[in-house]
């Protein structure tokens, strides 16, 4: 099991903050085609990755990047600090 | 102290105070105020949210970044999440140096990281409408500068 979070217009979208997720993916872009192919809802909030930023673990990373070991995955638009 | 991530109010004015009294033997100390502006005339408030198990890693990281790089004595980040109405200060940095072309430069070194790898999103409310502000072109450029 992973933990999924996603933040800002993602959470809108997908309609909760936080979910558990049962999956095998290797690479959080396995884990976007898992979550796609689920609903609507996730089909549309990440039907362009590149709006997308993604955090394993609560360290930013590529869609490449390994799931392996790993236990927070989040989803979030482009950050807007400052 | 050195990261501070808070949903209250704080007092710019106290935290500069307070900063310059602990930059002992510092020769410039420089500190940036960011402000909840409404600049299309009808902003009620703006919602931040944060990722709070990220933020003060993600900002722990950008400072000692810039303490390194910029030979920096001293560096405090404080940014606020939730409700913010607009004259409400958002966030602040303040930096100290030897000298003050590092203490600027760690400034703005902080402030273009802030904006772009820190995990913050603005939501602008008004009346009748609530937009996701969208990150621009322009403050991924300006981390290319360092």
């Amino acid at each position: 099991m992973i933990d999924v979070l996603y933040f800002a217009w993602v959470r809108e979208r997908i309609g909760l903050p936080k979910e558990q997720v049962a999956t095998d993916a290797a690479t959080v872009a396995d884990l976007v085609e898992e979550l796609k192919a689920r609903e609507d809802r996730y089909a549309a909030a990440f039907a362009d990755t590149t709006a997308l930023r993604v955090a394993v673990d609560q360290t930013l990373a590529g869609f490449d990047a390994p799931l392996a070991g790993a236990r927070e995955v989040a989803f979030f638009p482009p950050m807007t600090g400052g | 102290m050195e990261v501070t991530v808070q949903e209250a109010p704080f007092d710019p004015g106290a935290q500069l105070s307070a900063f310059t009294a602990a930059a002992e033997g510092a020769g410039a100390v420089v500190s940036f105020t960011g402000i909840v502006r409404d600049l299309s005339g009808g902003l009620d408030h703006m919602e931040i949210e944060h990722y709070p198990a990220m933020t003060e890693r993600a900002l722990e990281e950008i400072r000692t970044r810039a303490v390194s790089r910029f030979g920096l004595t001293g560096a405090w980040i404080i940014h606020r999440f939730g409700r913010l109405s607009p004259g409400e200060t958002i966030m602040m940095v303040l930096t100290a140096a030897p000298h003050r072309a590092d203490a600027f430069a760690g400034a703005d070194f902080l402030m273009d990281y802030l904006k772009s790898r820190a995990p913050f999103w603005k939501k602008e409310v008004t009346g009748e409408t609530e937009t996701w502000v969208a990150a621009r072109d322009e403050d991924e450029d300006a981390l290319r500068r360092w």
